[in-house]
């Protein structure tokens, strides 16, 4: 499977985003400028988290508009799985690809250390080696990462059961209802505040995020190459 | 030539967390008069005059890039400069 990571001026997660795939998942990885003309190679689209465009205006609200995010766009409506980390979830909300806004955190800090996610819906490509309801440790590294959506995308969501992660416990940041991470109806966009990425090896203090990724290579295989 | 001044802020059933720190600090220095304070963004923009309405052309600029309508209102104010 081959995997693109997106670097767009002032992303910092892309390296740990690529050493998950290659060295911890040991799938095909290339980094992709943001100004990059097609995706088509690509199986699955990550975009990392950092401060693209120095989060000027709003977090996200400048690179939505790189010219790598109209084959992003292409590619979310062929169906190919994306995952938005942080600061690339961000961006997935400014392109409309996911419903919603960011606000800052409400205690108005950045907040970097291990929180516990609960997994509210396994039944997706990103989820699948999870158990319903599990509750896993994943870090957090954001100043705004306070989730907002009107009362009826929220219903909308629970209904399509678009709502994957939320935070248990301790909600770090303000974010409506706990949302950590959503789905787009079809299930193939995923953003999340939260970083699997770095989460990926036990030696490194938890690797709970692997199976997020390793869920996407099962999805993948099943669906394209058992098929063939 | 236009000079346009663009007002952003935090919709008013959106919770701002900077406004809600401003007000309690104001508070702490005796101003309890002070009921609430929203936080926004100004910005200016410099246009020349094209074939289309100036409102219309703001509008979306601001419902494209410069506002983010699921959390934030603008408003703007447009002004007709000479140019020098």
């Amino acid at each position: 499977m081959r995997f693109a990571v997106i670097v767009f001026p002032g992303s910092n997660c892309d390296i740990d985003m690529y050493h998950a795939i290659k060295d911890e998942l040991g799938e095909e990885v290339e980094y992709v400028s943001h100004d990059a003309d097609s995706l088509e190679e690509f199986d699955a689209i990550l975009l990392p988290g950092g401060f693209s465009y120095g989060d000027y205006l709003r977090s996200g609200a400048i690179a939505r508009f790189s010219n790598v995010m109209k084959e992003v766009i292409k590619a979310a409506s062929a169906g190919k799985p994306i995952l938005g980390v942080c600061n690339g979830f961000q961006i997935l909300l400014e392109a409309g690809l996911l419903p919603g806004a960011m606000r800052r955190n409400e205690s108005l800090k950045f907040i970097c250390r291990n929180v516990e996610l609960k997994v509210e819906n396994n039944e997706t490509m990103f989820t699948a080696a999870y158990n319903q309801d599990e509750v896993i440790c994943i870090p957090i590294a954001h100043g705004e990462g306070n989730y907002f959506c009107d009362e009826k995308t929220l219903q909308a969501m629970r209904e399509r059961k678009q709502i994957v992660f939320t935070y248990h416990g301790e909600n770090p940041n303000g974010s409506y209802e706990n949302i950590a991470g959503i789905t787009n109806e079809r299930g193939n966009v995923l953003g999340m505040m939260p970083h699997p990425e770095r989460a990926v090896d036990s030696l490194l203090g938890g690797a709970d995020g692997l199976r997020l990724f390793q869920s996407m290579v099962k999805n993948w295989r099943e669906s394209y190459v058992v098929k063939a | 030539m236009f000079k346009v001044k663009v007002f952003v802020t935090l919709r008013e059933s959106v919770l701002d967390p900077q406004g809600e720190a401003v007000k309690s600090s104001l508070h702490s220095l005796n101003y309890p008069e002070i009921s609430d304070v929203r936080i926004g963004k100004y910005m200016e923009l410099h246009l020349e005059k094209t074939d289309r309405e100036i409102k219309e052309v703001v509008h979306e600029m601001c419902g494209r890039l410069l506002a983010n309508t699921v959390i934030e209102d603008y408003r703007f104010e447009v002004e007709e400069v000479v140019a020098q």
